[in-house]
């Protein structure tokens, strides 16, 4: 493998482009405060502190960071939200990470911890916020145990704690982890977590987090790649940041390219701009598809998201334009099936996962989920009938009502139908289920038509002769 | 096998200090319960609702939600394999094949010995690293099916033992607030001014910080 990889971090691609959040992976010591501090850590958090929390603020807002937790919404203005003279509030850090697919929060995690750490206390400082939980994911032992040492070392050298950097600005980062619940990683279901109680998903509107949220009061949810760009824009200021992007989605994104390509890896890559076919096909990416088969699809941004097909691959990765084509970027990652790939029985591998995944509270999601994936199974293992295929949309209906997003095809002839979809469950588990059976049945309905068999006709089985058997 | 330990009960005390609220310990008390006993007992869960104050049957309702929790005994060593989307793709029922063969049991059960239990797992995030497993939460990327009958030998020989801990523990470096360093839970009940580095004036003008 070429020299932009690193056996410290496996998965992880350098290449030459801008690194933001990434800058210190080529260092096997990376998550020690002796490797931060002599590479301008915590520079940003004291160019924060010079200022007053307004203005640092103002700073985020203008950098127009999007959340990368999945629904892309501006952190600037998420802190914003939170009502007037409502106090104290708190921080909770989203590193409960588990979309299919995903993984550039443990590697941040991993590999940087006090780049996390520093961008919490940036966000404190800046959105006013007097204690923050860090919440990462149960299965993911060693970056606790990094993030663990990393504040054990801040505590000790008073970058976390109180009067930090010898300032009025106090604050304790509280270590948490979990205990293996993928839809804990929705913010309300988090905050449930955090308070002792099954992540179950709290209903919103009308009370989002930022009203209403952890011990009732204003929360920020920030995930951890959000929060690892604030000390680059605390130290270097909000244009500098968008000097790199697009406009409306500026900086740089890590994304997790996995499956039937060559080299798959976690890149982080300029925001906006880069297409499916460079991350895919390009040298400096993916360098195409394993043994040079085929692509037959692609799953564009975490195991939520709607399919694509070749016909896709010009597409940027950019929120904007793949929701206009009929899916979304989710969490940053691709998963890429090759010509050899079993389409139902690929789809079964995430319906499978939703389902599992299911927390109970929404009907739609709790028996729908177990439905779609029974189905499907029975359809994989060659007992489905013709049915079967109207039976998984009629249930796939149940949870998302209408039309439901999917991609072109040229091909099949199909116009694409834009993000998002309805749904008639509080959070996002459901109709992730179905999505993966809807891209499926959509744009490879032949393969499924050939698995299945006609309904056969009844059997008879007479219980005693009748008349009498005279 | 039973309550927490005194030493165990330090801790929990330190852990629940930190939170505005007692129950927000409840999900690192029960990891420190199954780091201690390797599963989760009775007599700890209701050590637990001791501790933070609510009732035993709340700290199984929550416990029970979490798929990492055990309440019955399990393997010494806990192989999770994924089954997963990218896993899937890239050979990941090979690996399930070979770990049912060299243990001799199906997925979800645990050897005679009590040496190990073999679980299907959904995804670990490690996916650009396919096929992936995990025994005690501890990563084996781009495992091949004699990677799994090696690893078995290994982990069976205690070869592994520096480096996988027994089931139950998680990370081995715990975070410690230093007394005079640390700020202390910032509970609503008692604090409903801002913070002292944020002006007031500041706030209403910006309505955020």
């Amino acid at each position: 493998m070429s020299a932009d990889t690193y056996a410290w971090a496996p998965g992880f691609v350098a290449g030459d482009r801008p690194r933001i959040v990434t800058s210190r992976f080529e260092y096997e010591d990376s998550y020690t405060l002796e490797r931060y501090l002599a590479t301008g850590g915590y520079e940003g958090l004291r160019a924060a502190l010079g200022r007053n929390a307004a203005d640092v603020h103002e700073q985020v807002r203008s950098s127009t960071l999007l959340g990368r937790g999945g629904a892309g919404f501006p952190a600037g203005i998420k802190w914003g939200l939170t009502p007037e003279g409502v106090f104290p509030r708190y921080l909770v850090v989203n590193g409960d990470e588990s979309e299919p697919g995903t993984y550039k929060d443990r590697l941040l995690m991993e590999r940087d911890p006090h780049q996390l750490i520093e961008g919490c206390l940036i966000a404190c400082y800046a959105a006013g916020l007097s204690q923050c939980f860090l919440y990462i994911r149960g299965e993911m032992a060693l970056a606790q145990e990094r993030v663990g040492a990393a504040l054990n070392e801040a505590y000790a050298a008073g970058y976390v704690g109180r009067n930090i950097c010898g300032t009025e600005f106090s604050v304790d980062i509280v270590l948490h982890w979990g205990a293996g619940a993928y839809v804990v990683g929705e913010e309300t279901a988090l905050i449930e977590s955090l308070e002792g109680n099954r992540g179950m998903p709290r209903l919103k509107p009308p009370f989002f987090p930022a009203a209403i949220g952890l011990y009732g009061q204003p929360t920020i949810v920030n995930n951890v790649e959000t929060l690892a760009n604030l000390p680059f824009i605390a130290a270097n200021g909000a244009e500098a940041y968008t000097a790199i992007g697009t406009e409306t989605s500026p900086g740089t994104r890590m994304v997790a390219v996995s499956g039937h390509v060559k080299r798959p890896g976690v890149y982080e890559i300029i925001n906006g701009t880069t297409t499916f076919r460079d991350l895919l096909y390009g040298e400096e990416f993916c360098g195409g598809i394993r043994d040079d088969n085929e692509l037959k699809a692609f799953v564009p941004g975490g195991g939520s998201a709607p399919w694509f097909l070749p016909d896709q691959l010009d597409l940027p990765f950019e929120g904007r334009q793949v929701g206009a084509a009929g899916s979304m970027l989710g969490s940053g990652a691709i998963m890429v099936m090759d010509s050899t790939t079993d389409i139902p029985a690929a789809a079964l591998t995430l319906t499978r996962f939703y389902a599992h995944e299911s927390c109970g509270k929404c009907v739609p999601c709790r028996e729908g989920g177990t439905w779609l994936m029974r189905i499907l199974e029975r359809i994989v293992a060659g007992d489905g009938t013709t049915d079967d295929l109207d039976l998984l949309l009629e249930v796939g209906g149940s949870i998302c009502p209408g039309d439901m997003p999917h991609a072109a095809s040229a091909e099949l002839g199909l116009e694409a139908t834009p993000f998002p979809y309805k749904m008639t469950t509080i959070c996002f588990v459901g109709p992730s289920a179905y999505v993966p059976v809807h891209s499926a049945l959509t744009l490879f309905r032949s393969e499924f038509e050939s698995r299945v068999t006609p309904v056969r006709p009844r059997v008879r089985i007479p219980v005693a002769a009748a008349g009498g058997g005279a | 096998m039973a309550r927490l330990t005194p030493d165990n009960t330090t801790l929990a005390h330190e852990i629940i200090a930190r939170y505005p609220k007692p129950k927000s310990a409840l999900i690192p008390l029960l990891h420190l319960a199954q780091e201690q006993d390797g599963y989760v007992t009775d007599e700890a869960m209701r050590h637990i609702a001791e501790l933070v104050g609510v009732t035993p049957a709340e700290v199984r309702g929550t416990g029970t939600f979490y798929e990492m929790f055990q309440f019955e005994p399990v393997g010494r060593y806990l192989i999770n394999i994924c089954g997963t989307m990218s896993c899937a793709l890239m050979g990941a029922d090979d690996l399930m094949h070979a770990a049912e063969e060299t243990l001799g049991v199906h997925a979800g059960g645990t050897t005679d010995d009590g040496m190990f239990t073999l679980h299907r797992a959904e995804c670990q995030a490690a996916c650009t690293e396919a096929p992936c497993l995990q025994v005690n939460y501890r990563y084996r990327f781009r495992a091949t099916p004699d990677d799994v009958r090696t690893l078995i030998d290994d982990l069976r020989a205690g070869r592994l033992d520096g480096e996988i801990p027994p089931h139950g523990t998680l990370a081995r470096t715990r975070q410690h607030i230093p007394a005079d360093r640390g700020v202390g839970a910032v509970d609503p009940d008692d604090v409903a001014g801002p913070p002292a580095w944020v002006t007031v004036d500041a706030d209403t003008s910006q309505g955020a910080s």
